[in-house]
Parts: C-alpha cells; sequence; structure tokens
C-alpha cells in the first residue's frame, strides 16, 4: 500500500514520519516498526524528519500505573506535560536544564529529571511521580521517612528529592551515609536539609526493607 | 541600615492594638508541645505533593506568559515591534511600554528617581522590556522571540570600581555615587590605635551570592470584576497587596494575595515583583486567569542578590587580647537600581565585641548589574568575613586561642544602641559549650600527618541586629465545640516551619492534639495583617500574638465554665479537653458540655503583640566550629564536620530547629566556598545564569556530620521568650571555614569564595612553603 496512492503524502499529519522523528532523538525501541514502514513507503525526498512547532503526536505514557494517551507537540517536555496537561504538579519546575532536580521522576523505575526528558521519548514508558508513591492516602516509605526527619523545609524541591531517593534504594536498598551522599546529589535544596535528608534516606531504606 | 527596614514593610509600620495591662502571661516553665521536635504539621502536604505551590496552581482557561529581557547591560529601546509576535498562534495580549496601564512607576529613589514598569531606558542585561501571554508556555515563548527590539547600546560599568570613575556612564541623573553616609564614629580610633600594642589591617572580599530559591518568582492573576487575586510565591501577602494596589491603583480590599506555600526566598520574594503587574495586565486585557514565572535564567539576572564586597579592616589589640580600636572601609555596589551596596556590612564590627573606638565607613555605586535584594542576613556574612578572620588572625599572632580571644571580649550591652543592655546574651556560652561539644582543645593540638591532605580546625562567631521582632502582630485562635481548633495568622512558612510551632503553641495552651488543630495563614481575604517574613523575626514577632491569642480563648472558655460550676475561674484548668477544678477534681466538664459555649458555636480569641521592653537590646548569638581537609595539590577544601551553638532563646521545636541550623551552615558553605556570580566586564552580561554555573551547595559540598547546640538563657522579652534563628545560622559559617583553612595549612585566604583554583594562587603567592600551624602573616 503508497501512502501516495491514497492521496496522504508521507511527510504530513499522520503518525508515521512522527514516529521516524522519535526514533531519531533516541528513544530506543519505540516506534522501530513504524520506522521501518517509513523507510519502505516513503517517497525519496524531501525526508520528513522536520515537524513543525504546533504539530501534535499522539504518545502513550503510563503514569503511575494510569495509561494515558497525550497529543504533545515534539519539543514538550515530560516535565510539561505531566504538570500541564495530566495535572500532576507534585513534580516541581526548577531550572528546566537538568541541574536542580526538583522535576526527579522515575522512568521505568530509574530516576530522570522530566525537565530533561522529551514527552515524546516517554512514550511506551512507564513513569513513576511522587503523587504514584502514595499508597492510596497514605505516605510511601521515602515519604515518610522525609516526614518524620523532617527533610525538608520550604519543601520544593523535596517531592525530587524524594523520587531520587526511591531511584537511589531501588537499586541499592542498603545505602552507606556516602552512597546517599552520591546518590542525592543531583537535586539541590536550597534551603540546605542535606543533614535530615540524608538522615531521613537511610531510615526509609530501614522502612523499605520492613524495619517497622 | 535602620532596625526597622528589618521589617521589609514600605511607608509607615502598621501599629498593633495596645495590650490590656494584665495581658502579659508568665513566661512558660516546663512545656509538652513547645520545644519538642514534633513532625511539621504540614510535612504530609509537602512530601506526598498534594501541597499547592503558587507555580502549581492552575486554573480554568489559564493563559501562559514569559517576558522579554534586555540584551545587553545598557542601552535605549528606542522601538519595540509586537507586529508579528501578535499574530502567532496562541498568542493572546502583548504588552509593552505606552501601552494602557503600563505607567507604574517602579525602582523610586534619591532625586525624584523614578523608572517605570517597561523603561525603555534598560540599566541591565534583564530589564523588562515587553511580555506576552498566550495560550501555551511554548507559544508565549515563540512569541517573545519574535519580537523585535531597536536598541541603541549605551557604554556600561559592571564593577564599582569602573562606576566610580569620573567619566562612567550615568546610569541616572545625579550620578552613579550616592552622596556620602556619615560613617559611623564612636570614641577616637586614632587614639585606639595608638594605645594598641598590636594592630592587624587587611583586606577582604566576598562574592555576590544569588539567592536562587528553588521556587521560580511569579504568580497566578485571576480577575473577578473589580477584584484581583494573586497566588504568589511571596514571604509576605500584605506586601504584595499593597504593592499590587499601590500599582494598580487599586483598593486594597480589591486585591488578594494568597501563598500559603512558597519554595523559598531567603529575602529575595519580601517584595513586590513587576511580574505581578504584569500577570495582573494581562489577565485583565484578556479576561483570562495569568500564570507568569521568571525562568532560572531570569531569575539569577533579576531577582536580586547580596552584593559583592571589598572590606579593609584594621584592628587594635592589647597584648592580652582586649580590643582597643577596629577601624572599616567597605565598598560594594546594589546594582542598578538599588543605591546601598553595603547595607548591614558593617554591623558586627561595631557590636559583635567590647571595642571602645570603632570607626567604619561604607561606599557604594550604582552599576548596570541586577539589583540587590534583602539577602539572608544583609551585609552580615562580609562583615562577619572580613571581622573573624582578622580575629582569628589576631589571636595567632597574640599566641591565644581563637575562643579564648573572642570569650575576652564578649559584650554585655549594645554599644550601637546607647550602651543599653542585652536582654540576655548566650554568646559566651555559644562559644564555651561549643567548644566542649566540639573536642575544640583536643582537635586544635592534633598534631598534622605528612600528607599533602591537611586537617585543620575553625571558630567563628557571630549575631544578627534583628531577631527581636515586635509589634505589629495580629493572630486568632479558634475554638470549636469539640475542643478542636484552628490558627489564623497572616505570616508566611517560608521552609521555617511557622505553621507548626504556631500549632505547637495552641496545643501548648489549649491542651489540644496538633491533629485537631487547622492553620490558616499567608491569605490578605482571610487572615491578620503581618509584615513579611523576613529578619528573622517571624518567631519573635508572631509566636506571643499566637500565644496570647490562645489564652485569650482559654480566659473565656475558663470563665463561661466557672460560672456553669459556680467556682472561680482561676481554680480552673484546661485538660486534654475538659475543664478541671485544681481544688476539687471531681468537678469538671468537657469543653462541649460548656453551655455559654454552646451557645456561641465557636469561641474567637485575639492575640496581639505587644512591645519588647524600653532599655534592653535583644539579639541572637551564635558561635560555629568547622573541621575541614585541604588538598593542598588540587586546592580543594572538604568541610569534614560541623558544630553551630546558637542562642536564638527558647527553642520552639528542637527538630525545626536543628534543620534551620544546618540549612544556615549549608547557605554560608556556598558562600564560603562555591558561589560567585560572575560578569563579564565588556560584555557587562551575567556568566552564571543557571545553576552550572552558579554553585550552590550539593549534598556532596555539606557535611553529613553536623551537630547543633542550642543555648536559652531564658530571654523574657516577649511572652515567648524566642529570638530569631533564620539568619544568624549562616552568618559566622564561611569564616570559620576559613580559618580551618589557616590551621590546617597557615594560608589566610582573604578572598570568597574559596574556590580551588584561589586557594592554589594563594598558595603559590605563599612563600615559604606552608608551614602550617604555627606560620602566621
Amino acid at each position: 500500500m503508497s501512502h501516495d496512492e491514497q492521496g496522504k503524502p508521507a511527510a504530513t499529519a499522520t503518525g508515521v514520519s512522527r514516529r521516524g522523528f522519535i526514533t531519531s532523538v533516541g528513544s530506543g525501541a519505540i516506534g522501530v516498526a513504524a520506522a521501518g514502514a517509513l523507510v519502505k513507503g516513503a517517497p525519496p525526498s524531501p525526508p520528513p524528519d522536520t515537524l513543525k512547532a504546533g504539530d501534535l503526536s499522539a504518545v502513550t505514557i503510563t503514569v503511575n500505573g494510569r495509561r494515558h494517551q497525550v497529543l504533545v507537540e515534539a519539543r514538550w517536555s515530560l516535565l510539561y506535560v505531566l504538570r500541564d496537561r495530566l495535572g500532576l504538579t507534585g513534580t516541581k519546575i526548577g531550572c528546566e536544564r537538568g541541574e536542580c532536580g526538583a522535576c526527579t521522576v522515575l522512568i521505568d523505575g530509574k530516576a530522570r529529571y522530566a525537565c530533561m526528558t522529551l514527552a515524546v521519548e516517554a512514550d511506551g514508558h512507564e513513569v513513576t511521580t511522587v503523587e504514584g508513591l502514595m499508597q492510596g492516602e497514605e505516605l510511601g516509605p521515602v515519604q515518610q521517612a522525609f516526614a518524620e526527619d523532617d527533610a525538608f523545609q520550604c519543601g520544593y524541591c523535596t517531592p525530587g528529592q524524594v523520587m531520587a531517593a526511591e531511584g537511589l534504594l531501588r537499586e541499592n536498598p542498603s545505602p552507606t551515609i556516602e552512597d546517599v551522599r552520591h546518590g542525592m546529589a543531583g537535586n539541590i535544596c536550597r534551603c540546605g536539609a542535606y543533614a535530615h535528608i540524608f538522615t531521613a534516606v537511610v531510615k526509609a531504606a530501614d522502612l523499605k526493607r520492613g524495619g517497622r | 541600615m535602620d532596625d526597622k527596614e528589618l521589617y521589609f514593610w514600605r511607608g509607615p509600620l502598621p501599629e498593633t492594638q495596645a495590650l490590656p495591662p494584665d495581658a502579659a502571661p508568665e513566661p512558660w516553665g516546663e512545656t509538652r508541645v513547645v520545644g519538642k521536635p514534633v513532625t511539621r504539621v504540614d510535612a504530609y502536604d509537602r512530601v506526598s505533593g498534594s501541597a499547592i505551590y503558587p507555580s502549581d496552581v492552575i486554573l480554568p482557561d489559564m493563559l501562559h506568559a514569559a517576558v522579554l529581557t534586555c540584551p545587553h547591560a545598557h542601552a535605549l529601546v528606542k522601538k519595540v515591534d509586537t507586529a508579528g509576535a501578535e499574530k502567532m498562534p496562541g498568542v493572546r495580549a502583548v504588552l509593552k511600554d505606552g501601552m494602557p496601564g503600563t505607567n507604574v512607576p517602579w525602582f523610586q529613589g534619591r532625586g525624584g528617581f523614578s523608572s517605570r514598569l517597561f523603561d525603555p531606558h534598560c540599566r541591565y542585561e534583564g530589564d523588562e522590556v515587553a511580555v506576552v501571554a498566550a495560550d501555551t508556555i511554548y507559544q508565549a515563548w515563540d512569541a517573545v522571540r519574535a519580537i523585535d527590539v531597536e536598541y541603541e547600546v549605551l557604554p556600561h560599568a559592571v564593577t564599582v570600581e569602573d562606576a566610580m570613575k569620573p567619566d562612567a556612564p550615568g546610569l541616572r541623573d545625579g550620578g552613579n555615587v550616592p552622596p556620602a553616609a556619615k560613617p559611623y564614629e564612636r570614641g577616637n580610633v586614632a587614639e585606639g590605635f595608638k594605645a594598641a600594642d598590636v594592630v592587624l589591617e587587611q583586606t577582604y572580599t566576598t562574592p555576590c551570592e544569588l539567592h536562587n530559591p528553588m521556587e521560580l518568582h511569579g504568580c497566578v492573576a485571576k480577575w473577578d470584576g473589580p477584584r484581583l487575586t494573586v497566588w504568589e510565591s511571596t514571604q509576605g501577602v500584605y506586601a504584595v497587596q499593597s504593592g499590587v494596589a499601590n500599582a494598580l491603583k487599586l483598593p486594597l480590599a480589591n486585591v488578594r494575595a494568597i501563598g500559603p506555600y512558597m519554595g523559598g526566598g531567603f529575602g529575595s520574594k519580601l517584595e513586590t515583583g513587576k511580574y505581578s503587574v504584569m500577570a495582573a495586565l494581562l489577565a485583565r486585557k484578556t479576561g483570562r486567569p495569568v500564570r507568569l514565572f521568571y525562568t532560572r535564567e531570569q531569575v539569577c539576572r533579576s531577582m536580586g542578590n547580596r552584593p559583592a564586597n571589598t572590606i579593609s579592616l584594621k584592628v587594635g589589640a592589647k597584648r592580652d587580647g582586649t580590643l582597643v580600636a577596629l577601624e572599616s572601609r567597605a565598598v560594594g555596589t546594589g546594582g542598578a537600581y538599588a543605591e546601598d551596596g553595603t547595607g548591614g556590612v558593617d554591623y558586627l564590627i561595631r557590636e559583635l565585641y567590647t571595642c571602645p573606638n570603632v570607626r567604619c565607613e561604607n561606599s557604594s555605586a550604582l552599576t548596570n548589574a541586577g539589583p540587590q535584594r534583602a539577602f539572608r542576613a544583609p551585609g552580615h556574612p562580609q562583615g562577619a568575613w572580613a571581622l573573624e578572620s582578622l580575629m582569628d588572625a589576631l589571636a595567632a599572632r597574640l599566641g591565644m586561642d581563637p575562643v579564648e580571644l573572642r570569650l575576652k571580649n564578649v559584650p554585655a550591652a549594645s554599644q550601637t544602641r546607647n550602651g543599653v543592655p542585652y536582654s540576655t546574651t548566650g554568646l559566651a556560652d555559644c562559644l564555651r559549650e561549643g567548644a566542649t561539644a566540639f573536642g575544640w582543645a583536643e582537635a586544635r593540638g592534633r598534631r598534622p600527618a605528612p600528607s599533602h591532605i591537611k586537617r585543620g580546625v575553625g571558630v567563628a562567631a557571630g549575631m544578627w541586629q534583628g531577631g527581636a521582632g515586635g509589634p505589629p502582630s495580629t493572630a486568632i485562635v479558634k475554638l470549636f465545640p469539640d475542643g478542636s481548633a484552628n490558627l489564623n495568622m497572616g505570616a508566611s512558612d517560608i521552609g521555617c516551619g511557622t505553621k507548626t510551632w504556631g500549632a505547637q503553641i495552641v496545643a501548648e495552651e489549649l491542651h489540644v492534639g496538633l491533629d485537631r488543630i487547622s492553620v490558616e495563614h499567608a491569605d490578605t481575604g482571610t487572615t491578620q495583617f503581618a509584615t513579611p517574613s523576613g529578619g528573622s523575626k517571624t518567631v519573635p514577632t508572631e509566636s506571643p500574638a499566637i500565644r496570647s491569642a490562645a489564652l485569650d480563648v482559654k480566659r473565656q472558655l475558663l470563665s463561661m465554665a466557672a460560672e456553669q460550676l459556680k467556682v472561680p475561674a482561676a481554680d480552673l484548668d484546661l485538660r486534654g479537653g475538659e475543664i478541671v477544678s485544681k481544688a476539687d477534681p471531681a468537678k469538671k466538664l468537657g469543653v462541649g458540655q460548656v453551655q455559654a459555649f454552646g451557645r456561641r458555636g465557636v469561641l474567637v480569641g485575639v492575640g496581639y503583640r505587644g512591645p519588647n521592653p524600653q532599655g534592653k537590646a535583644t539579639n541572637p548569638f551564635g558561635a560555629q566550629f568547622a573541621e575541614v581537609e585541604v588538598d593542598t595539590k588540587t586546592g580543594e577544601i572538604r568541610v569534614l564536620r560541623f558544630l553551630s551553638a546558637h542562642d536564638s532563646g527558647r527553642v520552639l521545636n528542637e527538630k525545626m530547629f536543628r534543620n534551620q541550623v544546618n540549612g544556615g551552615v549549608t547557605m554560608g558553605i556556598g558562600f564560603g566556598l562555591t558561589e560567585e556570580r560572575v560578569m563579564d566586564r565588556q560584555l557587562g552580561k551575567l556568566l552564571t545564569a543557571n545553576l552550572h554555573d552558579y554553585k550552590m551547595p550539593t549534598a556532596l559540598d555539606a557535611p553529613a556530620d553536623k551537630t547543633v547546640i542550642a543555648i536559652d538563657p531564658h530571654d523574657t522579652f516577649c511572652n515567648t521568650g524566642a529570638k530569631g534563628l533564620g539568619e544568624p545560622a549562616t552568618i559566622p559559617t564561611a569564616p570559620a571555614i576559613a580559618n580551618a583553612v589557616f590551621h590546617a595549612t597557615g594560608l589566610r585566604v582573604t578572598d570568597a569564595p574559596m574556590s580551588p583554583a584561589r586557594v592554589l594562587r594563594a598558595m603559590a603567592a605563599l612563600k615559604p612553603a606552608p608551614a602550617g600551624r604555627k606560620g602566621e602573616e
């Protein structure tokens, strides 16, 4: 089946070219099959690799266990989509250039900056935000430890700190204080609550192991 | 800096209603809830993500705004062409100078000077030129980039030295240099130095530090007919209300400012921002709510800083360590609009130690750089850097222990306030008990291991000019018939736990569990007047009013119960939801059984902050101890452990006290080791406009080994005896580290921050090779 025969140029408003774009920005396995179709079916020129601002692509992102199908511009960050499209404002905006960590979330279980991740890169992936650590209305173990140890002051960087700690503990369930300092080094707390953050992360490890 | 300035309130300070003569309650003895390390009442909200900060506010039909700022250090805007931008997808409104409503005076000053909202005379890289509101923030930025501005670029000066030159480009009529203020003088320094056995002199420099709170500056604005609501990330909702009402010529009653959660300020969010006015104008023009937050880069450029200072300090002392003369000259710049770049710099020099002869002279000049704002203990960390470094050098010269030298000069009275005694001073105890807990003598005596990595310890002391608080403050406590209570106050909780210690005080007086107390605050529509949370005055200002309000409720309740039980009210006590007779414990009533209360529905108690006692000075004090490791090959400094001993009067919550002190220390580590705003002198542009280039301390810069000691001298200057803490905690940190570096290496680093490059340069200049421990400049 040829796109030309159907009168729909491949380079315009169908998913094909966008899938090609996604692959080109390096989101791994997403859309490989579609990209294959592009190679076979696309006209030789011009290469359909440019999206205009405002062009929308459909992505499916699983956030806190719930599948969301969202139309996004290719330039939208995951942070923007989480906060402004899905209304999950627990994930905070701090620098939008991967320097402060306020937007830290888990992507497939690993701590990542949502501001440095395009929404299209998150297509097909599992995202966990601070809201997703809750067990109903109950705090999760990392959140509980942060609350008990007063591991914050203004609390604005806290969701990011909590998610960084969650990511750290999933990789290393029994970190030393030095492990914690290194694991949390990507998240700035301007109030300087680090001393309490360190003890909270160690306590969280204990809570996760069923210490209480 | 005048003490009144520490209220951060423009215009005359409102007065609180006079207190009844019997209003002052006895100081607390043993407490059940106050002081205890309870978990914050809003911890759940902050760790769960359910707390809605102003930048999280999403309203139906809300637009998103972005600001176009001047890319030049100094320029005149000749033309702003917004035609292309206005036609772009999603764009709903564009504002620039000359449009209706934009003629709002801003940055007023000497000689009738005033700039305006979009002043065509841009005086620094970051001055606002235009603003766009669009359906998405991406579209708003597309439009900002499409605005075509014609600038006439003017010569600039971004350093004080350049700005003070006679042919320097003028930022305003009347010149860059404001008329010199009269130097501070007491005694006669020339005589003092003549009488001294030892005189030391040194010039110190400190970096320009950016506040960079984690939440960006901005707000969401929404109109309901003539009434405006602003959700703003601010330290003071009443300051926002008055600033916005003034700018837009609105009745105060028609401006509601809301900000119960806010992501840090450190002084940068005491003022009303242009963003609030721009958002309100855009919202009015479009008939839709508007969210406007600055970017991190814009915050770095425009939202305030701690001025860099050069301080030349000279000390004269007797052989036994008695200080006889101190003389300082400080220079600084408040940037493009703030005229004073040295506020508070000399306070410690005048006040921290007993010294009969003191002279302090300050000078400032305007530069083409972002304007300064009050930054956590304005001037004090700079002054401490100079004074506490020089005291350490003096101790070394005299062969005295640095703790002993300080103890020798601890004052009992305020020398800058006509010699009135301090209500209490824990300075000596901070030094003594801190030294003991730190293991000071032992650590100082440790023999250095032969290695290129040197270890040392250092001490520095400090105090804060404010921290006493005072009127005005009004708090309301409501008691419900089931014994639960609500606290209503205007103060912001900027991270210091205001809601929590407020609830603890109510719990203490009304014998209610913290889980049965709700707190309503920081909303001009529903809560009481408060000056902005700054100057370490929120605790000493609000806590006595809260206690009085709780006691007012209690008094009413007990008097109603007394009538019902037919016993004197003085015989009754409130315990665990019951009113019990002290004489006959069988006589009791549940709170809900008080009939007169039942008829009333809710009991309302009002508390006011009374004045501080006459003829006394109240200040918080502290001393801090650092142990560091210096890699003499790389110039890297690691803070290994840190101890802080602070007299901030009564501790309201032990856990939050510790946290706040450690936070101040972390910020002090930034001031001493990592943070520095760098301007390009040729281009006049900010080179550190992000959090990669502007280095705030991370988890790896802050030691895990931090100890905090509270010294409570049982002050009764107010009914809670609690002084301020936020600012004192960050004042002595950097010099304590510098003094530890000296102890480790024999190297006296006089320029902050002590970056590896600076340490290596200083080391190269030190001849012969570092002797360590023994040497002195």
